[in-house]
């Protein structure tokens, strides 16, 4: 059969065209504002929440002991280095003694002396008394006057008092040479526990000023995490609860500890809880003070209850709730959160009921008007 | 009575079909420049509806956040959050900057958001896969124009992030993709220099006699200490109560703290008004001149498709017909003409706005401005050739 010519064309007009405008009209429905909003739905479950902490912290250690001399002075000698382990009393270094050793000697030879004069002033004490003696017997005899017995009684009390002066002299010298041997003593730097060295901030020939560190020593058995915990997200945070420490250096291996205990002074300015963590075992090799740590502090599981991911989670009007979908119609369910865990489960404790359907991700804010497409997952989201 | 358009175009359909689409593509590029200003727009309006504030906290005279630099010590909010109508208040910074992603690094605004879960001011309000920041450091949600997928790994500074969740077009004013995390982490990012830096700040710190006295040890430290911490943010995102106007909120914060703040109709005006502007008179310029040049191509097309049948026009002279049969056959043939070139062009400039690297709108009051401006100027193209069609001499048919 052969078709007329105009009709062909018209055909052929309408082959072209027809296609044309269905395409035309799926893009004025399909794209733009008129196009429905594609999400993805989720149910609200029963489940058991385990909240966990999550913070960070620096490794520290509990004793520090910071070894330097109580006057300024310079040091004269250091024998210990970085890395060393030292017994409780060793010596780890001297300060310069500068004068010190010349004003004992001084101080010995004052001794000397001064026990020579208290020799002089017993011999003058023992004259003196014999004479005393003397003239007693000669004045009760009437041989000597009144007045040469009192000048020798006199010149007795004038040789006691000198005599008792000169031994005080004496003990005054000896305890100056106990006071230098003691300021001699304390330049000496001694290790006061066992421990490592850490730091070694002076050499020999270096001034340093009264109560400078030279060395300092930590104890290594002591070693903690100064932990901190925003406050919005430490709720529960207690002592003995068990941890996990994973050090910036040592990713993926995380280490077991527990927390020793909370501080009770927060820190007001970052608006954090302060809590030291302990090491069940402690890390071979020991991890570097100072380094970086990641916590993650586990809490009891609570028992089941309507849980939902916090992704499904919107704020309408000031209100925080979700999109419930009943009988494909949406409607704003403002909802009260319980406690979270890490993996984004929140609990709900009013507002839904398990089984309830509401819309988890969607590609744009929704309104009661919205037209939504459910789909398995996002357009652009990989699996 | 035959159609007498409809007869012509139907004798030559496949060059007028053609012409038609030809037209299209062009009314398409016109569409889609339309359409690239208005994403640009949108960027910003999208900016602020994701940041879910009423009212914005900045530093004084200064138009932050996005426009302008501002930083307010991170310790305000709390001031801001005890003012009268304050129903929530949040540190929030933004910094754009280059994220790493494994082996590249994509431009990214990098948000830095106040703990406390979702629904805070600032946290992305819906997402497309993953979840929520549960944790206080580390982890971070990203837009999907980013690139970056779920457990991939972001390098911001020194940091390594965990991407834990999605979003799609939560972007800046610029079209950079949004990387959310946790505000300490932000602000440390902002601030912290790389350690070579840091090592030279030091080093000219101990130079400094003023900082470095032996009499003093621990002065040095506490210097270095205070000079690398930040507890700077860059705005207050405030959320006000159903009973409050902005502007009873905001007066008092401005007289009292002595702040800056803006309210949604400011910042829109500062986002599409200041910060875009030069680029939207760009895009609006060359919108003028590729709607003239469609308009001169359209006139061309009728003017030419008209001189095609000059002949047979003269012919229908001859025979009689009145001139309001020529004019309404050259007139129907042009809004033909222009309506499958509309239709092509609103196909083609639908299916092109995804293939942009930047937002494309497409508004349908733009679309409708366009129709009526594409039978407008098809109606007056027409003028011409009609004026053409009706002065040629009847004579030339036998001629």
């Amino acid at each position: 059969m052969k078709l007329p010519s105009l009709q062909r064309r018209t055909l052929a007009l309408i082959a072209v065209i027809v296609p044309l405008l269905l395409l035309f009209v799926y893009v004025a429905l399909r794209s733009g504002p008129l196009a429905p909003v594609a999400v993805t739905l989720t149910t609200v479950q029963s489940r058991a929440v385990a909240p966990a902490l999550a913070g960070i912290g620096t490794v520290q250690v509990r004793y520090l002991y910071k070894i330097g001399p109580t006057v300024a002075g310079r040091l004269q000698r250091l024998d210990v280095h970085v890395g060393d382990r030292v017994r409780a009393g060793q010596l780890l270094g001297e300060m310069d003694a500068v004068d010190l050793d010349e004003r004992m000697r001084a101080a010995q030879a004052a001794i000397l002396s001064a026990e020579a004069g208290l020799r002089q002033a017993q011999a003058r004490q023992i004259f003196a008394q014999s004479q005393a003696r003397r003239y007693e017997q000669l004045v009760s005899v009437r041989v000597s006057s009144e007045e040469s017995y009192a000048t020798r009684q006199q010149e007795l009390a004038v040789a006691d008092a000198a005599l008792a002066g000169a031994r005080e002299d004496a003990s005054r010298l000896r305890a100056e040479l106990q006071a230098l041997r003691a300021q001699r003593g304390n330049l000496r730097l001694l290790a006061p526990v066992a421990g490592l060295v850490a730091a070694r901030d002076a050499d020999p020939g270096t001034t340093v000023v009264a109560g400078q560190a030279v060395v300092r020593l930590i104890d290594p058995a002591s070693l903690w995490v100064d932990a901190r915990f925003d406050q919005i997200s430490a709720q529960g945070l207690a002592a003995g609860l068990p941890a996990e420490v994973a050090l910036r250096s040592r990713p993926g291996q995380p280490l077991a500890a527990r927390v020793l205990r909370t501080e009770p002074l927060a820190d007001a300015v970052t608006e954090e809880l302060l809590a030291k963590i302990v090491f069940d075992a402690l890390p071979e090799p020991l991890p570097p003070i100072g380094e970086l740590a990641e916590l993650t502090v586990r809490l009891p599981a609570l028992p089941e209850s309507p849980t939902i991911p916090n992704a499904a989670l919107r704020t309408v009007a000031g209100q925080r709730g979700v999109w419930k979908i009943t009988d494909g119609a949406l409607a704003f369910a403002p909802v009260r959160l319980g406690r979270a865990d890490l993996d984004g489960q929140v609990q709900v404790l009013d507002g839904l009921a398990v089984g309830d359907s509401i819309v988890l991700y969607s590609e744009k804010a929704l309104t009661t008007k919205s037209r939504v497409h459910v789909v398995e997952r996002i357009a652009g989201v990989a699996p | 009575m035959i159609s007498l358009a409809g007869r012509d175009i139907l004798h030559t359909w496949g060059k007028f079909v053609f012409t038609g689409i030809g037209l299209g593509l062009l009314i398409g590029v016109t569409l889609t420049m339309a359409g690239v200003y208005r994403g640009m727009v949108e960027d910003g309006r999208v900016l602020l509806d994701n940041s879910g504030a009423d009212l914005w906290v900045v530093q004084r005279d200064t138009l932050g956040p996005y426009a302008e630099s501002s930083s307010v010590p991170d310790d305000l909010w709390r001031g801001i959050r005890a003012m009268p109508g304050v129903v929530q208040a949040a540190n929030i910074t933004y910094l754009t900057m280059q994220v790493g992603l494994g082996e590249q690094d994509v431009r990214a605004m990098v948000v830095g958001i106040s703990p406390g879960g979702s629904g805070e001011p600032g946290w992305p309000p819906q997402l497309v896969a993953g979840r929520q920041i549960t944790r206080g450091h580390y982890e971070a949600v990203a837009d999907l124009a980013s690139g970056a997928r779920l457990g991939d790994r972001l390098k911001i500074r020194r940091n390594h992030y965990t991407v834990v969740g999605l979003t799609r077009r939560m972007v800046s004013s610029s079209g950079d993709p949004m990387v959310f995390i946790p505000l300490k982490d932000a602000q440390e990012a902002q601030f912290l220099k790389d350690n070579d830096a840091i090592l030279m700040q030091r080093r000219r710190t101990e130079a400094n006699p003023a900082f470095n006295r032996p009499a003093v040890p621990d002065l040095l430290d506490a210097v270095i200490a205070s000079q690398t911490s930040n507890s700077y943010v860059n705005a207050v995102l405030v959320r006000i109560a159903p009973e409050f106007t902005a502007q009873q909120v905001a007066e008092p914060i401005r007289r009292w703290k002595r702040l800056t703040v803006y309210d949604r109709a400011q910042m829109e005006g500062i986002l599409v008004g200041k910060l875009i502007a030069t680029s939207a008179r760009q895009i609006g310029m060359f919108l003028v001149i590729l709607a003239l040049v469609s308009a001169a191509i359209v006139a061309f097309l009728i003017y030419t498709l008209t001189m095609d049948k000059i002949r047979e026009i003269a012919v229908l002279k001859l025979i009689g017909t009145k001139n309001r049969t020529i004019a309404a056959m050259i007139v129907q043939q042009a809004l033909v003409l222009g309506l499958i070139g509309f239709v092509v062009g609103k196909i083609t400039a639908t299916f092109a706005a995804p293939l942009f690297p930047k937002y494309v709108l497409l508004v349908p009051f733009d679309t409708a401005a366009g129709f009526a401006a594409v039978l407008a100027i098809c109606v007056l193209a027409s003028v011409v050739a009609i004026r053409v069609a009706l002065r040629v001499d009847p004579a030339e048919a036998i001629g």
